[in-house]
């Protein structure tokens, strides 16, 4: 089986018992509101992780390239309360379109 | 939520599953472009249905992350629907025997549409109809967003993997409400930032989790 489908089998399984405890666990486990904080603050910083990478990482060197743009302009359509497919599409088209002009 | 009938909470769970197919395409043709194929994209959407592992799954292995490193950020990124499921679980009312289908239903989406309601038959209503038709239509985007992805040529040329980043940011924005997540977001992303010279790929956003947790116990201790 090819690494890709282990990676995606495994996430599934995973993702799948995490909601099935939710469901079925105790109560009093999960009560404690440092683990609720934790939680809460968890996906905040993973994601925000993931853009930082995403934005600046190209292998193991960060750069500032066309993507920063590209953010910018996500960023800018969030601020103007845009929908969802109106943020990807600006940052698509700002970076898509410096690339093709430098 | 102003939904007094099922009905009301049908049309409700059909408008978010509309707007939420719009994730599922970028997700899709996200998927194709960071080397996953058609299949694989749907199987992530069929049997992981919750967004935000998914497009952090998709992103680590598409920048050269290990297996275990996107797998474990996935996971990590899915531990809040343990916390919708505590929720749910005496909202709901659910016998034992139906909670594995449920189980897979528990996502950011259902879980609101459940919550905005007191009354039992409405709160059962919101979390079935908004998971279930949310499931269909985000499983058909994510195909068509796949396909779509799979006929474009190099995706740097479209600048997708600036959409990605886009697309995890909108999934982070409204969460970003008060000081203390601002502060976690930068924190995290910045230490993620820093990381990637200095340690493999992958490694620098579960690291970056890390904030989180010390921000949870800060805060505790005020």
């Amino acid at each position: 089986m090819s690494r890709l489908w282990v990676a995606v089998l495994a996430a599934a399984a995973g993702c799948y018992l995490l909601k099935l405890a939710g469901l079925s666990i105790p109560q009093r486990v999960l009560e404690n509101t440092v683990v609720r904080r934790i939680a809460a603050l968890l996906p905040v910083a993973l994601l925000a992780a993931l853009v930082g990478v995403q934005t600046f990482g190209s292998g193991q060197t960060v750069t500032v390239d066309a993507r920063l743009a590209g953010l910018a302009a996500a960023v800018t359509a969030l601020l103007l309360r845009a929908p969802f497919l109106v943020v990807v599409f600006a940052a698509a088209a700002t970076t898509a379109l410096l690339r093709l002009t430098f | 939520m102003n939904d007094r009938t099922v009905s009301d909470v049908r049309r409700t769970a059909i408008g978010v599953a509309i707007a939420t197919a719009a994730y599922g395409v970028s997700f899709g043709a996200l998927a194709t472009a960071n080397g996953f194929d058609v299949w694989q994209a749907c199987a992530m959407s069929a049997l992981m249905f919750t967004g935000a592992s998914q497009f952090a799954l998709v992103g680590i292995l598409g920048s050269g992350g290990s297996v275990a490193s996107g797998v474990a950020t996935a996971w990590l990124l899915g531990a809040r629907n343990a916390f919708y499921g505590l929720r749910l679980a005496s909202l709901l009312g659910l016998p034992p025997r139906r909670r594995p289908l449920a189980a897979h239903l528990v996502i950011d989406e259902s879980t609101a549409q459940a919550v905005a309601h007191d009354d039992p038959a409405l709160a059962r209503a919101g979390f079935w109809y908004g998971g279930g038709i949310l499931f269909v239509l985000w499983n058909l985007s994510t195909l068509a967003g796949a396909i779509a992805g799979s006929l474009l040529g190099d995706p740097k040329a479209y600048g997708l993997d600036a959409a990605s980043s886009a697309a995890l940011l909108a999934l982070a924005w409204p969460r970003l409400k008060g000081t203390t997540p601002r502060l976690v977001a930068i924190a995290a992303a910045a230490v993620a930032v820093g990381l990637v010279p200095l340690v493999p790929a992958g490694v620098p956003v579960m690291a970056a989790g890390l904030i989180a947790v010390l921000a949870g116990f800060a805060r505790w201790r005020e």
